[in-house]
């Protein structure tokens, strides 16, 4: 058994506005190192498989065609010992 | 002719669409639920507003795997009008009907009001009977508005003329270039955000609306030789 954890963020050309609103309430509250601030999802699937490889084929298959919208959205995957 | 208004689970503005298409058009038009395998018999298909399975995951995300979907994607191959408001512009840009895809509005708030539009093209289907250029207000209501494409993309819709209305005046979404409508490059898949249906009659403060479901109408009858006695 194996979990995915998929991480899936607007891409960096794209305007991310909860990003932002999120920045300014952290310099507001005085942590002005922060650069920049990405919001994104965080998702973990439970795959019944025993296969690593098929895993990572199978979940960049489910990131392409429902996880994430690569017209404004980029997708990275870990595949882990469930 | 026969108009479709599809109904998937979230949605929640078909009643008006379908009472649109009764009082404006005065054709016959059926609710058609997501999971319907054949569309053959409609001439027009419409996807309403609303929250089509909660908006999960992202908005129009999982609506466009309804077996329906297979069939809408079919009938715009075969030249038959599509129109989608709203949830149903989120759907046509995640099945990939059209291009480009509707993030959250940039001021991060649901925006519900009269909106001003401008028609930038009234050469297709669905806008003809409005004069080109011409300004009106159709009422909004969404929190996921915000048009985008790439730079490459924006350029082939202006040289297309694809982009068929803009916003005028404020700008309510923050969308690429006042994007509020869009067609595809053939000219009979059209989605935007603004509701046409909640503007035809003159009690819903604006019936600007109205025009585009006699455009589609009137597309429909010179397509097929109607002629019509006045």
């Amino acid at each position: 058994m194996f979990k995915a954890v998929v991480y899936v963020t607007l891409r960096e050309s794209v305007l991310d506005p909860q990003g932002h609103a999120v920045k300014g309430a952290l310099h507001t509250l005085g942590f002005d190192e922060v650069n920049n601030a990405r919001i994104g999802k965080y998702m973990e699937l439970e795959l019944n498989t025993a296969d690593r490889a098929q895993a990572e084929e199978r979940v960049r298959e489910m990131c392409e065609k429902l996880l994430a919208n690569t017209v404004v959205e980029d997708y990275r995957f870990e595949i882990v010992e469930g | 002719m026969r108009v479709a208004v599809i109904v998937f689970p979230g949605s929640n503005a078909d009643v008006d669409l379908y009472n649109a298409v009764e009082d404006v058009m005065g054709v016959p038009v059926d609710y058609v639920w997501h999971s319907e395998t054949d569309l053959s018999g409609y001439d027009a298909i419409l996807l309403p507003g609303g929250f089509s399975y909660g908006d999960y995951l992202r908005c129009g995300a999982v609506a466009r795997f309804s077996p329906v979907m297979e069939q809408v994607v079919k009938a715009a191959e075969a030249g038959k009008l599509v129109m989608g408001i709203c949830n149903g512009f989120q759907i046509l840009t995640e099945v990939g009907l059209l291009p480009g895809a509707l993030l959250r509005n940039r001021s991060l708030k649901f925006a519900c009001k009269l909106s001003g539009l401008r028609v930038d093209n009234n050469e297709t289907p669905f806008t003809l009977d409005y004069a080109a250029g011409e300004e009106i207000q159709i009422p909004i209501a969404h929190g996921e508005g915000n048009y985008y494409c790439d730079e490459e993309t924006l350029a082939k819709l202006k040289a297309n003329k694809q982009i068929v209305f803009r916003y005028n005046g404020e700008n309510p979404n923050g969308s690429l270039d006042d994007i509020a409508g869009i067609c595809n490059e053939r000219g009979n898949v059209l989605g935007m955000m603004p509701h046409p249906e909640r503007a035809v009659h003159k009690w819903m403060t604006s019936d600007d609306g109205r025009r585009m479901f006699t455009s589609i109408l009137k597309t429909w009858r010179e397509q097929n030789s109607v002629t019509t006695h006045a």
